[in-house]
């Protein structure tokens, strides 16, 4: 695979990235031929991820206008990726203006990119930080800046948690996590799973091995194993589902099949 | 094509009716969402979308109807497209589908079917262009900011990798710790200044080398396996102590750890090795080691050393025996006292020097105890035939005269020797064996050597055992005091009596004071044993003096050691115990030798003379035997001297020696000068207490009038005196 001339040697380029995959099922450019033919093989398995990456934005919109309407007007999308369209800044300034929005990510490259994006909005960062390092994200200046932990606080899981391995201890860092937040936040939360996939479990292996394949493990877990991260929150109705399922503003005839596989829910603290 | 759009308009569920232009313009944008809605990427609804549609529709429809017509409107159309994130292709082709077949059918408003269509198709083709414009722009406008996003965070990655690097450089280059870097073929890689100065080794140099060749003969057998297992991958590190040859041929002892790096995909790359140079710690180490076992004089091995290779020997396995000599100098005290210790010491390496040319076979050494006591020591099967003859080379390098400052001495030795199997006696109990076994050797007259007897050990008194026993001795009262009259030359009268300490013994029987005082001194006994003794004593006089009121003045004489002349609680002690007894002081006579008081400061005198002050007596005891010093007798706070027995003795002859006559006449001359009275030891017949009558002593001692015993013999002494 050629390098191009302006590749940065010391971000190999050559490895696909998740945030640049999932920007080209949402049809983006801000992706590498090593992504976009990374993401074609897992398209190959399973050709409806593109309508699944698509029913995890409109979740997400319809949930952060939730929070807005809520009276929320503080946000933290860990996992933010490179901000195509329809992001968590500018569907929350649209429904709650002023809102302060915190985007963490630890790829660089969509660091690099988010900060280019919100140049400019004073009431939106991103932090390099890992949400295995839950600590490091509470502690950053950017949180420190925008953030006041102690009125409530949506915070974002979108298409994340399924990237953290059991033995990372992803439900250690959600639980830090929520201990951080005041009484009334709100986790959102979307997580993929062989439940709903119109697919045999077989053929959607092959997905997960190409994510394997990228050194980018994708865990599908279980309902029951999905519902755990929500520990300590009480859910909002109608609870975890799949994602068109939850809260939506038209009836689902419009819907794709495909936007039905992984649950999506929101909690709020106690 | 029109069966499709026939189909196409029953998939699409649009009928046609009789409604408004704005109701036909909306059922066009709806039909357009529906058909495009599947293949955009928005995250809006489908209503939300058809309502992003409705101005695209309308622009279509105007343009339709215009008077002037213009096909630039319809590239805006398929730029807005691409705005509302239709990008797929199939969004294009699917739109064109609709506006193809609703346009003109929606908002052709009965106009020209004709030029209707043909400028339908010509806003067709023009949003196709303007689609495709708008794509290619978003297109390369992604690519140049994900690219410019990279650069970025490559420029960020980079700084901090600088940094880090640059960190991580002078950690490497600073370290006071060797650092080597090898690849897995030992291969060495990269090294830092330190190890360079640890090897005094060129960098080049170093590069050429392979780990592998870096053996040294003293590699602990493992150190090679463990570099194999990891250089393997079975390892991630491990930690040994290792030497290694310098260029110049000198040896470097390091800590030495070795860990595997593993690459991004946790394949074995490199070994890493951290050293500490432990040379300068290790042969410091030796030396301490070194000090602490040799004696400081002779360099021969210590007591320390000897007793761990007498542990070691004894043990050893069945079947290894052990035979030990245990030499000590005959008179060498005599050498020590006459020549000085100087010379005394001169002496000691030159014996040091030839008895470890005696045992110079495996398993024998040679250690130096303690002043001229030294230890020989074999080991091995054979020891009962090799410890005799070990013995023997002993006594025959002792032969030959030393020669010390000129002077050639004749050098004897005591050997007591201990020969046995090992496992069965501890190395104390072997060493107390040789101890007595060397006195029984020196007893016998010395220059000879002894074996050891199990029944001579056990009857033999050892200074070690008396010293042990002496506190609970104290505690189960097996002291007590025998007394020696002391008479008055003049009359013949008992005046009183002189304290004699002893010790009844469990095993040993009665022992005399010149047995155990001394340990007692050694050990700080003396004190509660001289209270003790006075105590007694001043009892015993105050009953004598109850009894005989009316024979005169009686006094106790207690000796005092010179322990106990500085132990702070002499004077309160003695105050105490008068006071108890309610006796007076004057009752009491505190001896105190001649050579206990010879450069004696006032500071040790102060006590003394507080004593005299309160009216008890001082005696100078052993008169005559130190340097006698008769110019310090005035500064002395005594009134008694005891002349020694020496003088005593020469007077056992008649006539005796004039010249001894004179000196004792002098002395009692002297010492009645400085209102002294004169007591004399060891009169033994009735000529010699005339003698010294006439000279004008004033009290004698001695087994003419009696010998020490219980108090019930003075009881008789005192009352024949009386009687008679």
């Amino acid at each position: 695979m050629e390098r191009p001339a302006w590749a940065p040697r010391s971000i190999d380029i050559s490895v696909p990235s998740v945030s640049r995959i999932y920007d080209y099922y949402l049809g983006g450019s801000h992706n590498f031929e090593v992504d976009r033919d990374a993401a074609r093989k897992a398209m190959d398995f399973m050709p409806g991820l593109p309508k699944i990456m698509q029913a995890n934005r409109a979740f997400m919109r319809r949930a952060v206008r939730f929070a807005a309407d809520e009276g929320i007007t503080q946000f933290l999308d860990i996992g933010s990726g490179i901000p195509t369209f329809g992001n968590v800044h500018e569907v929350a300034q649209a429904a709650s203006p002023g809102a302060r929005v915190v985007y963490v990510d630890h790829d660089p490259v969509a660091v690099a990119h988010s900060q280019a994006v919100l140049a400019g909005n004073d009431d939106a960062d991103i932090v390099a930080a890992d949400l295995r390092k839950p600590q490091d994200i509470l502690a950053s200046s950017e949180i420190e800046r925008l953030i006041d932990l102690n009125r409530p606080v949506a915070l974002l899981l979108v298409a994340i948690l399924h990237f953290v391995e059991d033995e990372d201890e992803p439900y250690e860092a959600v639980a830090q996590l929520r201990e951080a937040l005041a009484p009334g936040s709100l986790l959102v939360l979307t997580h993929a799973s062989y439940e709903g996939i119109p697919l045999p479990e077989e053929r959607a292996k092959g997905t997960v091995d190409v994510y394997k394949d990228i050194r980018n493990p994708l865990i599908m877990r279980s309902r029951d194993h999905i519902a755990r991260f929500f520990e300590g929150y009480d859910m909002v109705e109608p609870g975890l589902v799949p994602m068109p399922l939850w809260r939506p503003d038209t009836t689902s005839e419009d819907e794709d099949p495909w936007a039905f596989s992984g649950f999506a829910g929101v909690g709020r603290t106690a | 094509m029109g069966l499709l759009r026939v189909r196409r308009r029953g998939a699409y569920g649009v009928r046609a009716g009789p409604d408004g232009p704005e109701d036909r313009l909306r059922r066009f944008a709806t039909i357009w969402s529906r058909a495009v809605f599947p293949v955009t990427s928005t995250s809006s609804t489908r209503p939300e979308f058809e309502d992003q549609l409705l101005p695209l529709a309308r622009r279509l429809s105007e343009a339709l109807r215009a008077r002037t017509f213009d096909a630039n409107e319809g590239r805006a159309v398929g730029a807005a497209l691409v705005a509302a994130h239709c990008t797929d292709p199939e969004a294009l082709s699917r739109s064109l589908d609709c506006v193809d077949a609703y346009l003109v059918l929606y908002c052709g408003d009965g106009g020209d079917q004709e030029n209707l269509r043909a400028r339908s198709a010509r806003l067709q083709h023009a949003m196709a262009a303007g689609f495709a414009q708008a794509l290619r722009a978003r297109t390369l406008a992604e690519q140049e900011a994900i690219s410019a996003a990279a650069l970025k965070a490559q420029g960020v990655v980079a700084q901090a990798l600088h940094a880090t690097e640059a960190r991580f450089r002078a950690v490497f280059e600073g370290a006071a710790i060797g650092i080597g870097i090898a690849d897995l073929d030992g291969n060495i890689i990269q090294v830092n200044g330190a190890l360079l100065r640890m090897f005094g080794s060129s960098e080049k140099a170093l590069r050429t080398r392979n780990v592998q060749e870096w053996t040294h003969p003293e590699d602990a057998p493992q150190t090679w396996k463990l570099y194999d297992e990891l250089v393997r991958g079975e390892r991630e590190h491990y930690h040994v102590e290792k030497a290694f040859y310098r260029p110049d041929g000198t040896v470097l002892w390091t800590n030495l750890t070795v860990s595997l790096l593993r690459d991004a995909d946790g394949e074995p790359q490199y070994q890493l090795a951290l050293m500490e140079d432990t040379t300068e710690r290790r042969l410091l180490n030796l030396r301490l080691r070194y000090e602490a076992t040799h004696d400081a004089l002779t360099g021969l091995p210590n007591r320390t050393f000897f007793f761990e290779r007498l542990e070691k020997a004894l043990g050893a396995g069945e079947g290894q025996r052990f035979g030990l000599c245990y030499l000590d100098l005959d008179g060498f005290k005599t050498v020590n006292d006459s020549l000085g210790h100087a010379a005394g010491d001169r002496l000691l390496v030159e014996v040091a020097d030839r008895l470890q040319s005696c045992a110079t076979a495996p398993g024998e050494m040679v250690a130096r105890l303690g002043g001229d006591e030294f230890v020989a020591l074999t080991t091995g099967p054979d020891t009962e035939r090799e410890v005799d003859e070990l013995a023997a080379r002993i006594m025959n390098v002792l032969v030959a005269p030393i020669s010390v400052d000129g002077r050639e001495l004749t050098v004897r030795g005591s050997i007591g020797i201990v020969e046995g199997p090992a496992g069965e006696r501890g190395p104390a109990e072997v060493l107390r064996s040789a101890d007595i076994t060397m006195y029984r050797a020196k007893s016998a007259g010395g220059n000879r050597f002894e074996l050891a007897d199990p029944e001579a050990d056990a009857r033999a008194i050892t200074r070690h055992g008396l010293t042990t026993a002496l506190p609970t001795a104290l505690d189960r009262g097996e002291f007590f005091i025998e007394y020696q009259p002391l008479v008055h030359l003049g009359d013949g009268s008992v005046r009183g009596a002189e304290a004699l300490v002893r010790w009844l013994h469990p095993q040993h029987g009665v022992l005399g004071p010149d047995r155990f005082i001394p340990l007692a001194e050694h050990t700080g006994l003396i004190v509660p044993l001289g209270r003790w003794v006075l105590e007694q004593s001043v009892r015993q006089a105050r009953e004598w003096r109850e009894r005989y009121d009316d024979a005169g003045p009686f006094r106790i004489n207690v000796n005092l050691s010179p322990c106990q002349l500085t132990h702070p609680g002499l004077v309160q002690d003695t105050v105490d115990i008068l006071e108890r007894t309610g006796m007076a002081p004057d009752a009491l006579c505190l001896e105190v030798t001649e050579s206990a008081l010879i450069g004696a400061d006032d500071d040790l005198l102060k006590p003394l003379r507080r004593l005299a002050e309160m009216g008890v007596d001082i005696a100078l005891d052993d008169f005559g035997t130190g340097y006698s010093n008769l110019a310090n007798l005035r500064r002395l706070p005594v009134s008694i001297l005891k002349l020694d027995r020496s003088f005593t003795q020469s007077m056992q002859q008649f006539p005796a020696d004039p010249v001894d006559l004179k000196i004792v006449e002098g002395i009692v001359s002297l010492a009645h000068g400085l209102d002294l009275s004169v007591t004399v030891e060891g009169v033994e017949t009735g000529a010699q207490a005339e003698q010294l009558r006439i000279l004008g002593c004033d009290t004698a001692q001695g087994w003419y009038y009696a010998r020490p015993g219980p108090p019930e013999r003075l009881h008789e002494l005192a009352l024949v005196d009386a009687t008679g």
